[in-house]
């Protein structure tokens, strides 16, 4: 089972290609987490939907890229539909969940997310797809360590978005309204801030960067319509280990992440690949536990 | 006869770089009815979170009847007869009031297979006994979500009597209270100290309340101990006048 | 000051009046008041059934499945206010603890799942429920014993962080039974052949499954109404409170959990036979079919109640086999929407909306002049 690890000593520019790997899959889970943090952070919401918001984008992306649009065009359009649906989800159930205890948004969202990825099998049919972006593929070290351009380019909308967002959350009117928001909704509601609003663009932001990521996943990895299941899962682990409002920390754990599932799954093989990150989130809540027991506190 | 019963030494807290303790000492004497008193964000509470096992404290030594009890976490605590109400009161908000009372019997000494048993007449007895104390018996079958602030506070007082506590820690329990009630509570916190021998130490704000029924107080101003003494005493020290007056 | 701080029992409280009125006698609280004849008609009904609609054998058996699944994961979701989604864990942990002990009694497990379904484990009638009881008797135990084990590492997780913990340990034991080639791996285990007609078989595991989800409602009926079941519906209302009174909340949380492990690990057991092939997937671990199902029948009869998941599983399953088929693939869609609309405009469920309706016939008071009664004139201490 454990063959692979003497590859890792014997050849070790193959860690640089796990490495490399790990990191550019690793950004885009990170942009689903940060969305993940944002709807929990502001408006105490657990979106059980995020990974199928992610396949959903990767699903549009490909959609047009059937009409012959680039995926790396169509991700502006992309992000702008996933905004609207974002805002029809929240109008029809996540406005009514908001004030509720924390069971019903997870077990709403998670019928959102049933519906969703039930939904893009009825559409698109059980079959793997990958959007086609015509990149080409650079050989390095004489043939062991491959990186596509297409990886590469998607590392960096990966950076740009990100970037962008924490600008607007930063500069913005609306940014500045939705951090009033997270910190005290009472006050801020007092203060003239229109919660409601809030709570709607925030949501639909979530989805829109759900959306951008899974274009990214889309041109750089595979869509089907039940691997959202596993980018929640990760958006999960890492909100978990990094807490919230943590921005750095959803960063390192994102692209750390992202690098342990390319080991695991080259040392112990791709079954394990899945399995990672649900053994990560159980180890991460040990942890956290063990961490907060010594403050005679709970996680909560 | 009149032993210490918890004893605080030198106990610390601070939360960042906030120092809510610092280095307070104050003792609690069986029977009796001591009080705390200080003004808003003087560190009252966060003391009684300390001492019920709520956080860890970062120095010095909590001991009830001479047993290390700063370790310990809530429930621990509570089952050696120290317990708490909450300055929001919290009750089972679902049930209603014989529940409430019911399930607040003690703990102290319960194996796994009282797990599983029911509950003996006796004990409902005493449960509508309580009620009928804090005047609550007309309603013990309404649900407690239901009553108002004020009897959901008796409720409260009457579960901690169910549970049979040796100490009682009560934060600020005439807050929201209807001022003519007041008097009965104070009556029956009296009755509760004289009749059924409960220990009390009591966070007050009414300073008509505390003085009437403390027989110890001691005050708290900025983190720190600023005095202690009998009602007399603390209503004529300089010191506490100062603190509630705003003078630093 | 004396040491003896207890209440008096006959002093200054006792005899204020209400004192000796209920002296000797034992209470039960949450004391369950369903005329006989609802369990008569119950009766009368599940034994009747594989006679009067032989045809629909195995979907009455299954109606009896979801009813022990809805009922279990109340317990811990409904009663005592945490909503684990991972409860599936224990029907598939289950389901491979009888596999297991069943082939492992005759042949050898590693040789006999290597061999792929090649090897065909044929017995006579003995030997295939004795293995059977033996099984099933394993799978209790060896759940009741996992949920006691995994219990320590969720039950300090409060909220949502427990309800995604529990979701983790079930799809990572789906991920890892899939993985472990000594039990078959993602390609299963074949369980023992049913030595007699299929008929036959059908009937025996209805009798099977009635008999166990029979037995979790009357097991339940009882914890209910004792001093566990005020117990855990205080976690479920404050635990900091029950905490801070002292509950043993740890103890009541892990003991609530393992009575579910407990019948959910031999329901397991008996549908891996009934099945007659264990895979991860679809059979052991179907997180998002029955892991969910469960929360779905419990929310909708109305959670936190002893007789809802057993309306809610009815309702469910009645509904489900009828218009499943004719949904044409939009029956997940369908369920997804059921989960939403449920979750989101109707938590209280049937029993909880028919509680708020006739409170009265619930023994709820509302109104506090029906509480005094035959008490009139007695006013409380002024």
């Amino acid at each position: 089972m454990l063959d692979n690890l003497d590859l890792l000593t014997l050849a070790p520019v193959l860690n640089v290609q796990l490495l490399l790997d790990g990191l550019f899959i690793g950004g885009i889970f990170v942009l689903a987490a940060y969305g993940l943090a944002l709807v929990w952070g502001v408006m105490n919401v657990k979106n059980l939907a995020q990974g199928e918001y992610v396949i959903m984008g990767g699903y549009f992306a490909w959609h047009l890229g059937t009409y012959g649009i680039h995926p790396i065009l169509s991700l502006p359009l992309v992000f702008a539909i996933m905004f609207a649906f974002g805002w029809v989800v929240y109008l029809l159930v996540i406005k009514w969940v908001i004030s509720r205890d924390l069971f019903t948004s997870l077990l709403a969202t998670f019928g959102i997310a049933l519906i969703v990825q039930q939904g893009l099998n009825l559409a698109y049919g059980p079959e793997v797809r990958t959007a086609n972006s015509g990149f080409g593929t650079n050989v390095l070290f004489g043939g062991l360590v491959t990186i596509a351009d297409i990886k590469i380019v998607s590392f960096g909308l990966c950076i740009l978005l990100a970037a962008s967002v924490i600008v607007f959350m930063k500069t913005s009117r609306m940014g500045q309204a939705i951090r009033a928001t997270a910190q005290d909704a009472r006050a801020a509601k007092i203060m003239g801030i229109d919660t409601e609003r809030v709570y709607a663009f925030t949501y639909s932001l979530n989805a829109a960067i759900c959306g951008a990521a899974g274009v990214l996943v889309s041109m750089i990895w595979v869509i089907q319509p039940f691997y959202g299941v596993p980018h929640s899962i990760r958006a999960f682990v890492i909100v978990t280990a990094a807490g919230l409002g943590n921005i750095p920390g959803v960063i390192v754990a994102g692209l750390g992440l992202g690098v342990a599932e390319q080991y695991s799954g080259f040392v112990l093989g791709a079954e394990f690949q899945q399995a990672t990150a649900l053994i990560l989130l159980v180890l991460v809540l040990i942890w956290r536990q063990i961490q907060l027991a010594q403050h005679r506190q709970v996680v909560q | 006869m009149s032993q210490t019963l918890i004893a605080v030494d030198k106990v610390s807290k601070s939360f960042g770089g906030v120092i809510a303790n610092h280095e307070i000492s104050l003792s609690v004497t069986e029977g009796r009815i001591t009080g705390l008193i200080g003004p808003n964000g003087s560190g009252k509470t966060t003391l009684f979170n300390s001492i019920v096992g709520y956080h860890p404290i970062d120095g010095g030594s909590i001991k009830f009847e001479g047993k290390e009890i700063s370790e310990l976490r809530v429930p621990q605590i509570a089952r050696l007869g120290l317990l708490r109400t909450f300055q929001q009161t919290r009750i089972y908000s679902k049930m209603d009031c014989v529940r409430n009372m019911l399930i607040s019997v003690p703990h102290r000494n319960a194996s796994f297979g009282d797990l599983f048993k029911g509950y003996s007449g006796e004990q409902k007895d005493k449960a509508e006994n309580l009620l009928e104390f804090v005047g609550l018996y007309q309603k013990r079958h309404l649900i407690s979500g239901d009553l108002s602030f004020g009897q959901q506070k008796l409720l409260e007082f009457a579960m901690a009597l169910m549970n049979e506590p040796k100490v009682l820690l009560l934060d600020e329990p005439t807050a929201g209270i209807n001022p003519t009630l007041i008097n009965g509570l104070i009556d029956r916190l009296k009755r509760a100290n004289e009749e059924f021998g409960i220990t009390l130490f009591v966070i007050e704000h009414n300073m008509r309340v505390i003085m009437n029924l403390a027989e110890h107080i001691y005050c708290l101003a900025h983190g720190e101990m600023l005095a202690d003494g009998n009602p007399d005493e603390i209503q004529n020290d300089q010191r506490v006048v100062d603190a509630y007056l705003g003078a630093h | 000051m004396t040491s003896d701080n207890t209440l008096p029992r006959s002093g200054t409280l006792a005899d204020q009046g209400a004192g000796g009125r209920a002296a000797g006698r034992r209470i039960a609280v949450n004391a369950d008041n369903t005329p006989w004849y609802v369990y008569l008609l119950l009766a009368v009904f599940a034994v009747g059934a594989p006679f009067v609609f032989p045809a629909y054998t195995t979907q009455i058996a299954f109606l009896w499945l979801m009813i022990l699944f809805a009922l279990t994961w109340d317990i811990a979701g409904g009663q005592m206010g945490y909503n684990s989604l991972g409860n599936i864990f224990f029907f598939g942990a289950g389901m491979y603890i009888s596999a297991i002990v069943q082939i492992g009694l005759f042949t050898d497990v590693g040789a006999y799942t290597s061999a792929r379904g090649g090897e065909q484990l044929v017995q006579d009638h003995g030997d295939y429920f004795y293995g059977l009881v033996l099984g099933t008797a394993a799978a209790a135990v060896g759940c009741v014993v996992l949920a006691l084990l995994l219990g320590r590492i969720v039950f300090g997780l409060r909220g949502p962080y427990f309800a995604i913990g529990t979701l983790g340990i079930a799809l990572s034991a789906r991920e890892l039974a899939g993985t472990w080639a000594w039990i078959g791996g993602g390609s299963g285990i074949a369980m023992p052949v049913y030595p007699g007609q299929p008929h036959e078989k059908s009937v025996v595991f209805y009798i099977a499954l009635f008999t166990l989800a029979a037995l979790t409602f009357a097991f339940l009926r009882w914890l209910y109404a004792t001093r566990f079941g005020l117990a855990v519906n205080a976690i479920r209302d404050d635990e900091e409170k029950a905490e801070a009174m002292g509950i043993h909340t740890l103890r009541h949380k892990q003991v609530a959990w393992a009575v579910a492990a407990f019948f959910l690990g031999m329901s397991g057991a008996i549908f891996g036979n009934m099945t007659g092939f264990v895979e991860p997937l679809e059979v052991a671990f179907p997180t998002v079919t029955f892991g969910i199902f469960m929360v779905v029948m419990a929310l909708l009869g109305g959670k936190g109640t002893l007789w809802g998941p057993v309306i809610g599983a009815t309702l469910f399953h009645v509904v489900k086999e009828v218009t499943w088929t004719y949904l044409l693939g939009w029956q997940w869609v369908a369920l997804g929407l059921l989960i939403v609309v449920n979750v989101v405009f109707f938590q209280e469920g049937i029993m909880g909306w028919m509680q708020r309706r006739w409170p009265e016939r619930f023994g709820i008071t509302v109104d506090e002049r029906l509480s005094t009664g035959g008490d009139a004139g007695r006013e409380g201490t002024p």
